[in-house]
């Protein structure tokens, strides 16, 4: 496997990397939703995510992911639990094209034809379990796929009901999803599962541009040296991503906070209670990276774009994109204010 | 249209991508099928021997990624994987032919392909992660300027050569020289940091947004020193390069060049260990000019980036269509199958026989392999979607238009943002002085409705029996996509150009009704909305010689517009 591009080299692209990063702090937010024009760095990105997470505890072997106290198909509930090892936290490719069997999994069918065996074989939701899923293109996968994600991202659960199967087993993972808007827009019901969604675009300033030719033609030319370079880089940015997984349980959302982004919600127009509780804890996590112990007007300003532009009610007559009417109420409703 | 580039030049594409395939990502190729196209080929070919090979159009996924195959599974008994063409290709190129009608879906796997080198795929019952090193050869057949090959796979893809306008004297048959050299000398090649720089500043000056293409040409420099023999890039290199990759993706000309100021973006981090190039000292050095003058000489007007917006903009349409009417989104599987009417889903198949084997071979001993029975049958289940297209025809012409354009937009607009649970494109006609013309093609996508919408031009006569042959020969395309066409016209009816161009109401408006007759014996359901203030005996005339609901609007606003359409277009 070609080691990946470093998240960190990336040139510019600041609202993308805040969002992976708030993301992968906080895995309850929902993951991000990355659209944009075509050679922006999107995939990039989000392929440079699995490099930057820390590993996870889970039990040897384990196809699921899973962790002791987890109950998974094909062991017994009172086995006796191993040590746990650390594994990479997954990061899961779903690629354009993929069957439903490798999906949710099936049954193995080496061991029932040569056997006759009924064993179940996980699919990609059970290695994305505690993880990441990524979706490129995703506007162009295939409804019945989205249906079935759709469902399991809410229940974080998988359910096989099929070739004399009847299996459950855990699936929680944050899912990731990028997309070119010209190529077809998603649906709605998919849309809203996502956390935080954010646009990119290519870059405006000429030495940005430039850097970032001359970044990626290092790298293609020399990968090892490339991925040397920014090695201690690459660790910082994974240290900040720990630091502030442990400090999210502590950092507090006062009250005045939780105001704001109702208030917010309400002056946008967002649609359903998903927006408010995402906006909160995408501010926290926020404040988390950013070393603080209480999540403060300062933060909510900070990602409300990308928690809220894909939530607005659709109004094709006006012109103003949803960036824009989110940064005008942004600007009504919560002016910077003097204290913070 | 461009000028034919010279038959040295498409030989020279030919070179670069056969000496460094998966790094130039390979070619459009936008030529009718024919012997200069052959010619070209051949050319290939003769480069990369045994190393090309041909992508089906309606290549299935198992046979493009991976999958089982099915004879030796059948004799084993178990499962048998079998290696996709793109790892077949690894190393090599893809011809991919009728590149104009590719399925977004199939343009999208093949991207991810050229992005990555590999093929990763989660196909019928094995995780596939093998190299494919490829480049392309996208054989674009397009005959209209909006038939063309996806646009999210030509990004990817360092050259666009257009053969169609070249006739076979121009060609010569070459005899291709060896590449080993040029091989043995590519990894070697150095470009400076400057070439680097002024190939991003070009294609920022033309108006080029992605990143590829810059990089895309600085490796096609390389390429152009190795073939060349040598090891370092020249100027003449990256002028040709420049013109090579970055001439047909030009969106604007340097001179009209506007740096949105407006977003200014963070500056690039961690200046301190990476080299910033110094911004203001490029502006006026020579080379930078020469290799502006060499991407402007092969972009004659802005016709051509027109173009290019339109492809891109095209790109959704058609092949999608397609696919949906051979045989729709795939949708699971059901029970039965084997028949001949359906497509045996054979893994499903093979699932659902594996418990039984142990058992079978009891009961006939005597048989090997697999005992599959006709109860085990599974078919694929495809949805074929109901899509349909709503087709605007839009009166432009006269007082009224500006008005009447701004609310067939917003309906248009209105329309597509509920498109998606309605599975239904949208198009826009608009007719107006002499012609009609297509300004919106059959799309689901709000965001390009909005960009290609953004200028419409209103005024002059009434081309009324143009505006319905062109409304006609749209629908007919939609229907030969698989599709349901609905047209709704929005006019008063008053035709004043007739066919020819010519002004004079009579003849107009007896071309408009036999225009109208023609289409009413197609079956093509249409709606005509009336928006005189007053309804008009033409209006409601015409509607009944095109076999259409007639629908009085004064003063249809975008709201009442939708509603009228959805509740004329509604299935019964």
């Amino acid at each position: 496997m070609k080691h990946p591009f470093p998240f960190t080299a990336i040139v510019g692209q600041d609202e993308m990397k805040q969002a992976i990063m708030i993301a992968a702090v906080d895995p309850t937010i929902g993951g991000v939703l990355v659209f944009g024009d075509r050679g922006t760095g999107k995939s990039t990105a989000v392929r440079a995510l699995a490099a930057l997470l820390p590993p996870i505890k889970a039990r040897p072997g384990c196809a699921y992911n899973s962790q002791p106290g987890d109950i998974v198909p094909g062991r017994a509930e009172d086995a006796p639990e191993g040590k746990p090892v650390e594994i990479p936290t997954p990061v899961v490719d779903l690629p354009l094209g993929a069957t439903e069997d490798r999906v949710v999994g099936a049954l193995d069918l080496e061991r029932a034809l040569a056997s006759g065996e009924k064993v179940f074989e996980p699919g990609l939701l059970a290695r994305a379990h505690r993880g990441f899923l990524y979706i490129d293109e995703v506007n162009l996968l295939e409804d019945h796929l989205v249906d079935l994600l759709l469902d399991v991202a809410a229940s974080g659960e998988n359910v096989v009901e099929r070739e004399g199967l009847s299996i459950r087993h855990p699936a929680r993972f944050v899912l990731v999803g990028s997309g070119n808007p010209e190529e077809g827009e998603l649906r709605p019901q998919l849309l809203d599962r996502f956390g935080l969604s954010v646009e990119v675009g290519s870059p405006t300033e000429i030495a940005d541009r430039v850097e970032v030719v001359k970044r990626r033609d290092a790298f293609d030319r020399e990968p090892e040296a490339f991925l040397k370079d920014w090695a201690e880089q690459e660790l910082d940015q994974q240290r900040a991503i720990i630091r502030a997984r442990k400090a999210l349980s502590r950092v507090r959302v006062p009250d005045e906070t939780i105001e704001d982004a109702a208030r917010l919600c309400a002056a946008v127009g967002s649609d359903g209670l998903r927006g408010e509780l995402t906006l909160i804890r995408a501010a926290r996590a926020f404040a988390a990276l950013d070393g603080k112990r209480i999540a403060k007007r300062a933060h909510l300003r900070a990602i409300a774009t990308p928690a809220l532009r894909h939530r607005l009610r659709r109004d094709p007559l006006d012109e103003t994109g949803s960036a824009a009417r989110i940064a005008r109420a942004i600007e009504e409703t919560l002016p910077e204010s003097s204290k913070s | 249209m461009a000028p034919a580039p010279p038959w040295a030049t498409a030989l020279l594409t030919a070179r670069a991508v056969a000496l460094d395939p998966a790094g130039l990502g390979g070619l459009v190729l936008r030529a009718r099928a024919g012997p200069v196209r052959d010619r070209w080929l051949a050319y290939l070919h003769a480069l990369l021997p045994d190393q090309i090979r041909r992508l089906p159009p309606d290549i299935a996924d198992d046979r493009l990624l991976g999958g089982m195959d099915l004879a030796a599974t059948l004799k084993s008994g178990r499962p048998v994987a079998q290696v996709g063409l793109l790892v077949e290709a690894h190393g090599g190129i893809l011809l991919a032919p009728m590149a104009e009608r590719m399925s977004p879906g199939l343009a999208a796997r093949l991207s991810a392909v050229l992005d990555r080198g590999r093929v990763v795929a989660e196909r019928a019952g094995q995780a596939i992660d093998a190299p494919a090193d490829l480049g392309l050869v996208l054989l674009d057949e397009g005959a209209e300027p909006d038939e063309a090959a996806p646009a999210p796979l030509a990004d990817r893809l360092a050259f666009h050569l257009d053969l169609t306008d070249m006739a076979l004297g121009d060609t010569d048959e070459t005899a291709p020289p060896d590449l080993i050299d040029a091989r043995a000398f590519l990894p070697e090649v150095r470009a400076s940091n400057e070439a680097a720089e002024i190939l991003a500043l070009t294609a920022a000056s033309f108006g080029i947004g992605s990143a590829r293409a810059p990089l895309l040409a600085l490796r096609a420099a390389r390429a152009l020193a190795a073939l060349d023999g040598r090891k370092d890039v020249t100027e003449e290199d990256i002028t040709q390069a420049a013109a090579l990759v970055l001439g047909h993706r030009a969106t604007q000309l340097p001179a009209t060049e506007a740096e949105d100021d407006d977003t200014p973006p963070p500056p690039p981090e961690d200046n301190d260990t990476k080299d910033t190039p110094q911004k203001g000292s490029d502006q006026s050095r020579p080379l930078e000019d020469k290799v502006l003058d060499a991407v402007a000489a092969v972009l004659p007007d802005l016709a051509l980036a027109e173009q290019a917006r339109r492809r891109s903009a095209a790109q959704t349409q058609g092949a999608g269509a397609k696919q949906a009417a051979t045989h729709g989104r795939p949708a699971g599987t059901r029970r039965g199958g084997g028949d001949g009417r359906t497509r045996l889903d054979l893994l499903a198949t093979l699932r659902e026989a594996a418990p039984w084997q142990t058992l079978r071979r009891r009961e006939h001993p005597k048989r090997t392999g697999l005992i599959v029975k006709p109860e085990d049958f599974r078919a694929k289940r495809y949805v074929r979607p109901a899509e349909s297209v709503l087709i605007f025809v839009v009166d432009a012409s006269g007082s009224a238009a500006a008005a009447r354009l701004a609310e067939a937009k917003g309906a248009v607009e209105l329309m597509l943002s509920e498109a998606y649970r309605r599975r239904e494109k949208v198009a826009l006609i608009a007719f107006r002085g002499t012609g009609a013309e297509l300004l919106l093609p059959p799309t689901r996508s709000l965001l390009q409705a909005k960009r290609r919408l953004a200028v419409l031009p209103g005024g002059g006569g009434t081309p009324l029996a143009s505006a319905i042959m062109a409304g006609h020969a749209l629908a007919r395309q939609v229907r030969q996509r698989g599709a349901t066409p609905f047209l709704v016209f929005l006019t008063d009816g008053r035709g004043n150009i007739a066919l020819d161009g010519a002004p004079g109401r009579p003849a107009a408006a007896e071309d408009a009704a036999t225009a109208a007759r023609v289409l009413a014996g197609d079956g093509v359901t249409s709606v005509l909305i009336d928006t005189a203030n007053r309804p008009q005996r033409d209006a409601k005339a015409l509607a009944s010689q095109m076999d259409a609901r007639y629908l009085p609007l004064p003063r249809a606003d975008a709201q009442g517009l939708s509603r009228a359409v959805r509740a004329s277009t509604a299935p019964a």
